[in-house]
């Protein structure tokens, strides 16, 4: 059935920090190296070569100027990817049960076999988060890489989402945001993390961290300073230091 | 949204045969109708008909048709599936209805009871199509209260003209028919003209700042999008009408689903010998105005993710 758990304990899901993502898309990029063969292998692309090429990514990156009231801007990367909602409306629109939210870990996941590609589920997401597989004809979604983060053939350091572990600048971590003593809790508490739409209801899980205030002044870069005295004491090092400075 | 045409279809076809099968239903439990063969034949085909070429379009845009089955089992929380079973339903007692009407002209006790079972069957499934959309929070504009209204006055006013025509047809013409398809046609265009104007002046609560939750820090502008060209999520959702042709698109709708269909359904009082020929005319001329409607119910329905993606 598509209601949803009444509650998990466990709420495994992404911190991102805005701060720090610097645009790369490796995170995108791993996700679908991972993804395309693993739980919704294949992630299919059409006309992957030619001019209009389209496909399913689970993991969209966002590229954003903000503009500060005193005029300076700067860029925010923005990935985005599914936030495993406690109130998925993804899951509770869908028809035939092939939604559904794991009430072990509050993973959100698509049965494909069941899925009959009605696409009401990617309607009913505020954040873009489904993918519809043209191909396959069925909904396919991130899966927090639950292949990946259970599978006891890897060593335990790897058990992270694929977008995880690739994410050069760490700019992504992964753990259980129901514990309010783990890492990513204690993150998300510390940097003011926030919740992405919480006006449409739906509790999202992953969490993103706001870029720091920063000191925008550049400065007065019209003043020459003067350079420091090489050589005060004179002698051969001071004659060189007068010659090259003139 | 992405205004299908499948979609369009099912909604407006469906809509209507199911406004005609309620009708049908009610009507002959008032003892309004003629217990005639013929004349119940041709109501079934038409409202069973459009129902069924309804509900087989709708199937027509899923990626796995021959699993529409499964869309039966999860009526605790899916509008979808609900209407689904609804939908199911209410061939039985319709069926039944039918038989009684067509093979036997018998139209009472049991066969007017499945012929009410029929009506309130018919009522229920159009109401669930209207909450598939009206439940969607991500798309605000479809959550304004008179989204299921608006489909059931639209499926009535449509069901009306096909009753009121095959009528004529049948040169059995009912006043009343006709005076109930003017207030249905008239009750439609005051609720879309109030649905427009409400979507119209809504403010918008979900915006580039506000979906980025990057508001608070300055002004917000798209830099760069993920994708170099369209994906899913902007091909199914990033639809967008002009304003201009939203307008223009509005004023079409008007003229062909109310007034259109009311001066042909007014000649009726006044030139009764032309009476056929127009209640015949007003179901193509409405047909294509609700079509129109529903059309740019999708099409002007914005999804808040798209926020992502402008501004």
């Amino acid at each position: 059935m598509t209601d949803l758990p009444q509650s998990t304990n466990t709420k495994l899901g992404l911190v991102i920090d805005l701060d720090i993502c610097v645009g790369c898309h490796a995170c995108a990029v791993n996700c679908k190296e991972w993804n395309t063969s693993g739980y919704h292998a294949p992630l299919t692309d059409t006309d992957p070569y030619g001019a209009d090429p389209t496909g399913v990514w689970f993991n969209r990156i966002h590229s954003y100027e903000v503009e500060r009231p005193t005029g300076e801007s700067q860029t925010v990367y923005f990935p985005k990817s599914c936030l495993h909602c406690e109130d998925a409306p993804c899951v509770t629109v869908c028809p035939t049960g092939a939604s559904y939210k794991r009430s072990e870990d509050g993973i959100v996941l698509v049965d494909e076999d069941m899925c009959i590609g009605c696409k009401l589920c990617s309607w009913s997401c505020p954040y873009g988060a489904r993918e519809y597989d043209a191909f396959e004809g069925v909904m396919k979604k991130c899966t927090l890489c639950i292949d990946k983060i259970y599978n006891e053939n890897l060593p335990e350091e790897s058990r992270q989402p694929a977008c995880v572990s690739t994410c050069p600048a760490n700019a992504r971590h992964f753990g259980d945001l129901g514990d309010p003593n783990s890492d990513v809790s204690k993150m998300v508490k510390a940097r003011g993390g926030y919740d992405l739409m919480p006006e449409q209801g739906t509790k999202p899980v992953n969490k993103y961290l706001p870029p720091r205030t920063r000191q925008m002044e550049p400065g007065d870069i019209t003043k020459k300073s003067k350079l420091e005295d090489a050589s005060p004491d004179g002698g051969f090092l001071g004659w060189l230091d007068k010659v090259l400075t003139d | 949204m992405n205004p299908a045409y499948s979609v369009i279809f099912f909604t407006t076809a469906s809509g209507a045969g199911y406004g005609l099968l309620a009708l049908m239903g009610i009507l002959n439990a008032g003892g309004y109708l003629p217990v005639d063969k013929w004349f119940g034949l041709t109501g079934f085909i038409i409202s069973l008909g459009l129902i069924t070429l309804g509900l087989l379009s709708s199937t027509f845009h899923l990626g796995h048709p021959e699993r529409a089955w499964r869309a039966l089992s999860q009526w605790k929380t899916s509008w979808l599936s609900r209407e689904g079973i609804i939908a199911v339903l209410t061939y039985i007692p319709s069926i039944l209805f039918a038989i009684g009407w067509v093979f036997f002209q018998k139209t009472t006790d049991t066969y007017m009871v499945m012929g009410l079972i029929s009506s309130i069957g018919a009522a229920i499934t159009v109401y669930c199509t209207s909450m598939i959309y009206a439940s969607l929070k991500a798309i605000p504009a479809w959550t304004h209260n008179l989204v299921p209204p608006i489909y059931l006055v639209f499926s009535l006013a449509t069901g009306g003209l096909i009753l009121n025509a095959m009528l004529h047809v049948y040169d059995a013409p009912i006043k009343d028919i006709s005076i109930f398809c003017l207030l249905t046609l008239a009750l439609a265009l005051v609720l879309k003209l109030k649905y427009w104007k409400d979507i119209d002046a809504a403010p918008r609560k979900t915006d580039l700042a506000s979906a980025t939750g990057l508001g608070d820090i300055g002004t917000v502008r798209v830099l760069d999008k993920p994708n170099t060209s369209e994906n899913y999520l902007q091909q199914e959702m990033g639809f967008r009408v002009a304003r201009k042709h939203a307008e223009k698109l509005r004023r079409i709708a008007i003229t062909t689903f109310f007034i259109l269909p009311t001066i042909l359904v007014s000649v009726t009082f006044l030139v009764p010998d032309l009476a056929l020929a127009t209640t015949l005319i007003a179901v193509p001329a409405a047909s294509i105005g609700i079509a129109t409607e529903r059309w740019l119910f999708f099409a002007e329905a914005k999804h808040v993710m798209m926020s992502y993606y402008e501004g």
